[in-house]
């Protein structure tokens, strides 16, 4: 099909920025709805959020953009939304998509007010030059303060709120005037040339069954046609196109994508990790001078090990994460093995949201039970010889005497919270080893700026902050580069042998307690057995906390008669079962969930 | 195995009043009209007597429920008709289970005529309060009148006692053991109070308003309990029953401890016939009003019938047999064969011991024997 060419200045591109909640999806299909993308039946809630997790939590992990063609006062407008990744794991993936819009709508619920997802989002905007339009959304709940909330938006994030749209996504009210401020206030895309070679930015990427590998594109200069030959910049491999389209939302294949417009294209491309998010694609023959700036390779920057709980799903687990590794570039996974877990593998992920959601498609996909062991950073460890290590296992720590030191990742994180559990919030981040750089109040809710050590932050700091702020808190981060600090590996003896997947590296001012609160939880996690079982941490060969799990004393049914045979044998079946989601470490049984049950810190 | 000996359980699933700690296939009574039970248990008889072909049978165990409140002439019956069928052994053991109210002392004369020999009652605690606890419905008195009266007219009397109650002290029970012996039976059944899911006490215990002794103090009773038996040359042949001497063990429940055949009858009864690949487990219809119509229907009223894996008539054999003081045979010990490394573990934990024929858990290990016989088997 050939689209009807669009002038330069009909067409809009843009994104949503928002905080989990404030509307974004409702508002994406109120916008899809109006200008027809979709008849009343079509219609399934939230149509971008097409992953079952990510409808399920709100979270989208892969850019989506739609195109919305309407027509008003004689003209015709293509409006491509750019749905991006809404978490700060995906922040290089979120940069790139708004690297594809001039324009971008801050929807902020005017009965929540700023959150700091958003904070960091619109900075993120802000710093791609887009214009912004503020949205006050949910102004049919009786709660709505958007006098309140322009204010706010005003105060911290810096801009005119104004003239902001007063929208309920959900009854639809507002929507037409959202349609003209993104016609009369978001610029059109910048003058391409069509005649020059093909420059186009890739966008994301991701794993389609029918499909093959469907890559998200804008078009800088020149034109994308079905056919053609193209060339991926940075990865340096050729492909020639099967398909170019645009999204309406239903998938719609095009002769052509000119300058300023954004599609997709197919070709045979074989994993997702074969188009790297924010690579340049031009034409093989005819190439572009420059790549388009800001291209990264994706790193991880967390790793944990993952074993399956029965050794026999090794080899499912392997081809369930190469699936995922399909459509997922930013997972890395390679074999490891662990003398407490056998074979498993070493994962890593952009942060902690994605180790979740990895683990719960392989749990929830793949229907693989999984045991995954303390995540990590990555420490790099600055050895006497000059080498310099990246250690993402505590497990691979080299001998003491050899380090020279050992640096370890810092994040500046943005905490919003009312008032009253600033002072809880405040012990949380000192206990972790923060440094509070802000203390500003933005209404009546403090925003707290600090530095912490990542290390402090991938476990449970989430967990506590939401526990201490009753959920009211939120936070976001960034990461800010290395800092050599004073850790040290502890290691977790259980019956007098150390646990490779319980050890971690800690900050010595940190482990007596880490290791306390570990052996205490252990004490509790790991049955009576029929013999004592000592529990220490310790640092090289100095035990620093320990318990003992007293023996089991008795352990008798008093009475086993002729119908008691099939109800003991059953009993057995489940012990025998049950002994295979625990692992033996020389003599002693250790539930699954103990490993990472260990690590959760308590309250105080 | 070369001969393997029968036996036959009879369920009666009635009871006067149902005691909150209870957890077997039990029925109030309510006045129901009990022949058409009596009649389908004698139908089921018919139906097993062909499955087994003519084999004698060295036991009869009239189990419940509350069997004592049987019409004795329905026990006569039973006993003529298992008789009639397949032959009783001329050792045979014909046991019954009665509850020590005045009521059914009254029966005990009759039953002794229908063929019972050996009455197995169950006294369970030895003072007021106690039995109040317990949810009993007779008195300590009544239960001491009962033991006299059964042992007069009874050549075998057992009784069952239940220990670890709640504020139980050591002392208490060390006297009340002593007192249960001076009613003169020949064999004895301490039980640790166990909690039952379902139960009234499980919902007791749940609420926080029934606590029972801890591990450690329930191992406490147990040992106190083998050591006073012992004393008086009660011998401990399995981990909740003592004997005064080898010909007062229960013969019945010896078949279940080393795995032989037995057939059961009446509601919810459980049954094992054959030996390696070819054993059979089965299990009669739970409820009174479904066993009576299946029979009726259908000529038996099993339930589930299952032929057991090898693997489970294994561990049948070891979770039943260890149990018993003397152990098991190795020479009868079906395949797949234990774990060497594991049996020489327990062995040097001093859990197990080993003779030249035999296997059996220490008194240490018998303390743990879920725990042990689980790792043994666990594999
Ligand atoms: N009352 C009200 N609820 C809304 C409005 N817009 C969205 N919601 C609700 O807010 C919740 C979150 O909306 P959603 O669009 O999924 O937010 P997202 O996480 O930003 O995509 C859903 O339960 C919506 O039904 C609105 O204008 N008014
Ligand atoms: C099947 S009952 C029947 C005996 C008879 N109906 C009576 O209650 O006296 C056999 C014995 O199991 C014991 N028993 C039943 N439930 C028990 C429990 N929850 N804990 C300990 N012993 C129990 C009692 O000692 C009881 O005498
Ligand atoms: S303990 Fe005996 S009398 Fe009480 S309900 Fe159970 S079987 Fe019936
Ligand atoms: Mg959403």
């Amino acid at each position: 099909m050939s689209l009807p060419m669009t002038p330069r200045e009909n067409i809009r591109n843009f994104s949503i920025v928002a905080h989990i909640d404030h509307g974004k999806s409702t508002l994406s299909d109120r916008l899809i709805q109006l200008t027809g993308g979709l008849t009343q039946r079509e219609m399934k809630d939230q149509v971008l959020d097409s992953m079952d997790i990510e409808r399920e939590r709100g979270i989208t992990i892969k850019a989506q953009t739609v195109r919305l063609e309407f027509q008003r006062d004689g003209q015709d407008y293509v409006l491509n939304l750019i749905d991006t990744p809404g978490h700060v794991d995906f922040a290089y993936e979120v940069s790139r998509s708004l690297a594809a819009c001039e324009g971008a709508l801050l929807v902020v619920d005017a009965s929540q007010g700023v959150e700091a997802q958003t904070l960091a989002n619109v900075y993120q905007a802000i710093d791609a030059d887009l214009e912004i339009v503020p949205v006050l959304n949910k102004i049919d709940l009786p709660a709505a303060e958007p006098d309140r909330v322009k204010a706010q938006i005003e105060e911290v994030i810096g801009i005119d709120a104004s003239d902001s749209v007063m929208i309920s996504a959900k009854t639809g009210l507002g929507i037409e005037d959202v349609l003209d401020a993104i016609i009369t206030r978001l610029p059109a895309p910048k003058i391409g040339d069509r005649d020059a070679p093909l420059k186009a930015l890739l966008m994301d990427a991701y794993y389609d069954q029918y499909l093959g590998v469907v890559v998200l594109v804008r078009i800088i200069d020149g034109v994308l046609k079905k056919g053609m030959k193209v060339r991926m910049m940075a990865t340096g491999a050729n492909y020639a196109l099967d398909r170019v389209g645009v999204f309406k939302p239903k998938i719609t294949e095009v002769e052509e994508l000119g300058p300023g417009e954004i599609g997709f294209l197919t070709a045979s491309i074989k994993e997702v990790a074969d188009a790297a998010v924010g690579d340049t694609i031009t034409e093989e023959r005819r190439q572009t001078a420059t790549m388009l700036p800001g291209f990264k390779p994706a790193q991880p920057v967390v790793f944990c090990g993952l074993f399956p709980v029965d050794a026999a799903d090794f080899e499912d687990l392997r081809a369930a994460m190469g699936k995922l590794r399909l459509n997922d570039a930013s997972f890395s996974f390679e074999m490891e093995t662990s003398a407490a877990l056998g074979f498993g593998f070493r994962c890593g992920f952009l942060g902690l949201l994605h180790l979740e959601i990895i683990q719960e498609r392989l749990s929830r996909e793949f229907n693989l039970d999984l045991i995954a062991t303390a995540p990590s950073v990555v420490y790099e460890i600055k050895l006497k010889s000059g080498e310099t290590l990246h250690l993402h296992n505590p497990a691979d720590m080299p001998d003491v005497m050899s380090i020279e030191a050992i640096e370890e990742p810092w994040i500046k994180a943005t905490i919003l919270t009312p008032d009253e559990y600033l002072g809880g919030i405040m012990k949380l981040c000192q206990d972790r080893r923060g440094n509070q750089r802000e203390l500003t109040y933005v209404g009546s809710r403090a925003m707290l700026v600090y530095e912490l050590p990542l290390n402090e932050v991938v476990f449970d700091f989430y967990d506590r902050l939401k526990s201490i702020s009753k959920g009211y808190a939120s936070f976001d981060y960034a990461i800010e580069g290395y800092r050599p600090g004073n850790l040290v590996k502890m290691s977790i003896l259980v019956n007098e042998e150390p646990v490779d997947a319980l050890s971690m590296l800690v900050h010595a001012t940190r482990a007596e307690m880490r290791g306390r609160s570990m052996c205490e939880k252990l004490k509790d996690l790991i049955p009576q057995h029929l013999f004592k079982i000592p529990i220490q941490a310790a640092i090289g060969g100095r035990v620093i906390a320990r318990e003992t799990i007293s023996a089991m004393r008795k352990d008798v049914t008093a009475k086993c008669y002729g119908g008691d045979a099939s109800r003991k044998r059953k009993l057995l079946d489940k012990q025998k079962a049950g002994k295979k989601r625990m692992r033996q470490f020389g003599s002693v049984d250790i539930p699954q969930e103990a490993f990472i049950a260990a690590l959760k810190m308590d309250a105080d | 195995m070369t001969h393997r000996q029968l036996g036959l359980y009879i369920h009666w699933p009635y009871c006067a009043a149902i005691c909150p700690y209870c957890d077997f296939n039990v029925y109030r009574a309510r006045g129901a009209d009990t022949a058409p039970l009596v009649d389908a248990i004698l139908a089921d008889l018919a139906y097993w007597r062909a499955q087994t072909g003519p084999r004698p049978l060295a036991s009869l165990f009239f189990g419940g429920g509350t069997p004592s409140l049987m019409d004795p002439a329905d026990v006569a019956r039973v006993i003529e008709t298992a008789d009639r069928l397949w032959d009783l052994e001329a050792s045979v053991e014909i046991s019954l289970e009665a509850n020590p109210t005045d009521a059914e002392a009254a029966r005990f004369a009759d039953l002794r005529a229908a063929g019972v020999e050996r009455l197995s009652l169950g006294v369970q605690a030895l003072d007021d309060p106690s039995l109040k606890a317990l949810g009993r419905f007779h008195s300590a008195a009544e239960a001491m009148a009962a033991a006299d009266l059964a042992r007069q007219l009874f050549p075998r009397l057992s009784i069952d006692l239940i220990y670890a109650r709640q504020d139980q002290t050591l002392a208490a029970w060390q006297d009340e053991l002593m007192r249960a012996l001076a009613l003169n039976p020949d064999h004895v059944s301490p039980y640790q109070l166990t909690i039952e899911p379902g139960t009234a006490f499980a919902r007791a215990a749940a609420r926080g308003r029934l606590k029972v002794p801890d591990p450690d103090l329930a191992a406490d009773f147990y040992t106190l309990t083998q050591d006073v038996l012992e004393g008086v040359g009660f011998d401990a042949y399995e981990v909740s029953n003592h004997a005064r001497g080898h010909d007062n063990r229960s013969r019945h429940n010896l078949l279940y401890w080393r795995s032989q055949d037995w057939i059961g009858v009446g509601p919810g009864a459980h049954g094992r016939l054959g030996w390696g690949g070819e054993r059979r487990a089965s299990k009669a219809l739970d409820r009174p009003r479904d066993y009576v119509d299946q029979v009726t229907a259908r000529g038996h009223a099993i339930d589930e019938l299952e032929t057991l894996s090898p693997e489970a008539v294994r561990d049948e054999f070891w979770l039943m047999g260890l149990r018993l003081q003397d152990g098991l045979p190795l020479a009868d010990a079906p395949r797949p064969a234990l774990s060497d490394n594991k049996i020489r573990r327990n062995l040097e934990h001093g859990w197990m011991w080993q003779s030249d024929t035999h296997l059996g858990l220490t008194a240490q290990g018998r303390l743990l024997a879920d725990a042990v016989i689980g790792d043994l088997l666990a594999d």
